[in-house]
């Protein structure tokens, strides 16, 4: 057991030794045509060399694996009962240089991963039964302790503070780098950086449960997680290795060519096959969790890569979801009666629009209501003063026979031309108020729109509970392809299910809320806005910070890697395919066919590794997208 | 049943993980279903019996194979 871990543990000196010794026996042949110390030397690098690989062989084949290593064992052995030491010689430092490279690569392709792992908290400064602090390991911090954060140390479990203040750098959670500031009552979360200032925090949730913890396990599954051409891979390979052996053995004794059946077992290894597709996906996943976009395995990959139709909500995701009064018309010489009237009636209801009203009115006198009539999708009708107040759309001005004049007609639909949900107040059948609410496109949408469709998205889609004409506004505006207004979540989820009917693939960006019947219906959903437990669990690509602008990276990053990984496959395939064609000609043999294998290896690993610089190119990019540190 | 995450070290043949998964089903008290081999970032998560199989031992089934269990973490499901 010692002596296997110890030469195990030793494959890089041996790697060495095996280099420095076949070109000792090179020279030794060739130099000086000492060809007897060049064979020893041959001979020694091979035993040398063979022994790891055979320690691996023969621990796979104690839990029934027939591995790679045991093809190469054989070989090498063949190689060596043939005495063509040179062959034997060169394989396995090849085979051990390769290993060791694929090792370097491979590290590579995970360092930006592993750089969010290693931003996890280590250890705490935790309240002893003493009442004094001292340093103990995360593992042994329990929800409930008190523990102590100092300047420049990393907040350790996701907690609210006890005392103290101080500014908070929570980019590890939110992706935005500008501190927040904090204090009594405020909520901390693990793995964010304390820059100034000392805190008291007690903890309420540790380890794997915090949202740091979250994000942690969900991109380490997410990069080990499988689509089905890599099940199949997978597959393919258990059976394949064995089956490598077979043909060599068969082809052996019918040809009675000991050298043929060798090279065969040396072209057969699958190596390239196996390991092209998870190095795309580690770093694309790794590329994007550096981006603030966080992508839940292969298979999402896939299916946003081939996206062409993306629905939106609209409150809240395309725009800022806090709606405001932006016109208003008086037909009535006292507006502050009909005013007090308004809010009286308003601060009965909680709906978006009247909080807008009541936000705008502000501190104004208010007069006791009775009879409140909540009339569903028209408004409110109401008792104040013993006066009959209406509050409403234009509907329920109808339905409650209100006469609204020629001048108050060109009023309406002027505001609706701008984009305004409609509020009209009536007092005693008479029309006095027309207020007209807003609710703001978020910064930089439109940019984020047109290079979505840039990338090949062909339908843009926005479903809203809205009016259809302030939705018609806001399509228009952002140049969207279809919008539907008056769906309730229900309708939205049923128009989604159409869409995929049609074979469609759907992304879905909504608030994680109310719509997530059509968040999980999508191929893909993407919650925004909510909370970031709830948008990190329910969607397919999270958008740290809820950040919309992220979203053509996201798109971008998904098609490079899915690109990246038909390459990779055509690459391991294509090689192996040219290998086994080259059999029939004399120049081949197992050197060359070990060599072209661990190079083919290398390639893909390199060629995966390009998915760590990816970044949207600049006339793709909205200009709001920050400037990465 | 308990869950244990073991950090191994550092993975880099796919046949890896099946050797490993193959070693660790064989023991006696461990759910298989639960086995999860994750190649990038080299842990083993598995749910186990502790009654009838010990972190120690899913460590050397592990250690066996030729691979070296950095750090264990087990907890109470």
């Amino acid at each position: 057991m010692k002596i296997q871990k110890f030469i195990l543990d030793r494959k890089k000196y041996i790697a060495i030794l095996g280099a420095v010794l076949i070109a000792a026996a090179f020279i030794a042949k060739y130099a000086f045509r000492q060809e007897k110390v060049a064979e020893w030397a041959l001979i020694i690098a091979s035993v040398f060399g063979v022994l790891p690989i055979a320690i691996q062989a023969f621990q796979a084949l104690r839990v029934k694996v027939v591995s790679i290593d045991l093809l190469v064992t054989i070989a090498v052995i063949g190689a060596f009962i043939i005495k063509n030491y040179e062959e034997s010689a060169i394989v396995t430092f090849l085979f051990l240089f390769g290993a060791y490279l694929e090792l370097r690569t491979l590290n590579k392709t995970r360092s930006a991963i592993k750089e969010l792992t290693q931003m996890a908290p280590e250890s705490a400064l935790k309240q002893m039964e003493d009442g004094e602090f001292e340093e103990v390991e995360i593992d042994e911090v329990d929800v409930g302790d008190i523990l102590l954060v100092k300047t420049g140390a990393k907040i350790p479990v996701d907690g609210v503070v006890l005392s103290g203040e101080g500014h908070i750098n929570e980019a590890s959670i939110t992706g935005e780098s500008l501190p927040v500031s904090k204090k009594k009552g405020s909520q901390v979360f693990a793995g964010t950086i304390l820059e100034n200032g000392t805190l008291q925090i007690s903890a309420d949730r540790v380890g794997e449960d915090t949202t740091f913890g979250k994000i942690i396990e969900l991109v380490e599954e997410a990069q080990d997680s499988k689509s089905q051409t890599e099940r199949f891979i997978d597959r393919f390979s258990k059976y394949y290795t064995p089956a490598v052996l077979l043909i060599a053995l068969i082809v052996g004794l019918i040809s009675r060519n000991v050298e043929l059946a060798i090279t065969i077992l040396v072209l057969g290894c699958p190596g390239a096959l196996v390991i092209g597709v998870p190095v795309s996906n580690v770093a694309g996943i790794g590329n994007g969790a550096r981006h603030g976009v966080l992508l839940k395995g292969s298979e999402v990959i896939s299916d946003f890569s081939k996206l062409d139709t993306m629905v939106f909500d609209k409150t809240g995701t395309l725009t800022i979801g806090n709606p405001k009064v932006g016109d208003k018309v008086y037909y009535t010489q006292d507006i502050d009666e009909a005013l007090e009237y308004l809010a009286s009636v308003e601060k009965e209801s909680d709906h978006p629009l009247a909080k807008a009203i009541i936000e705008y009115l502000g501190d104004i006198k208010t007069h006791p209501v009775e009879k409140t009539d909540v009339m569903k999708g028209s408004g409110i009708v109401a008792q104040v003063n013993g006066h009959r107040v209406a509050v409403g759309n234009v509907s329920l001005m109808e339905k409650e026979k209100i006469a609204l004049s020629e001048e108050a007609l060109a009023d309406i639909a002027e505001l609706e031309r701008k984009g305004n949900s409609l509020v009209l107040t009536a007092v005693d059948g008479e029309l006095k108020l027309l207020m007209g609410v807003r609710d703001q496109i978020r910064h930089g949408v439109k940019e984020v729109l047109q290079s979505i469709k840039k990338l090949g998205v062909k339908n843009l889609v926005l479903l809203s509970g809205d009016n259809q004409g302030t939705v018609d506004i806001v399509a228009k505006e952002l140049g969207l392809t279809e919008a539907h207004g008056n769906m309730l979540p229900e309708d939205k989820s049923n128009y989604i299910k159409e869409l995929k009917s049609k074979g469609k693939i759907v992304a879905f960006v909504g608030d994680g809320v109310n719509d997530s019947p059509s968040l999980a219906l999508a191929q893909i959903g993407i919650a925004m806005g909510s909370g970031t437990d709830v948008a990190i669990e329910t969607s397919d690509v999270v958008l740290m910070n809820s950040d919309f602008t992220r979203l053509p990276h996201a798109l971008g990053l998904t098609k490079v890697t899915a690109n990246n990984m038909r390459q990779n496959i055509i690459i391991a395939v294509g090689v192996v395919l040219i290998l086994f064609g080259s059999l029939f000609f004399p120049w081949m043999n197992m050197s060359i066919g070990m060599l072209a294998h661990e190079a083919s290896i290398l390639v893909v690993i390199l060629n995966g590794m390009r998915l760590l610089r990816y970044k949207l190119r600049k006339n793709k990019i909205p200009k709001i997208i920050k400037e990465e540190k | 049943m308990k869950k244990a995450t073991l950090q191994l070290e550092t993975l880099v043949c796919p046949s890896c993980m099946l050797k490993i998964e193959n070693g660790v089903k064989s023991l006696q008290g461990v759910d298989k279903e639960s086995l999860k081999v994750l190649f990038n970032s080299s842990k083993v998560r598995v749910n186990f019996d502790e009654e009838k199989v010990t972190i120690q031992d899913i460590q050397n089934a592990i250690e066996k194979l030729g691979y070296k269990v950095l750090k264990t973490q087990v907890k109470e499901l």
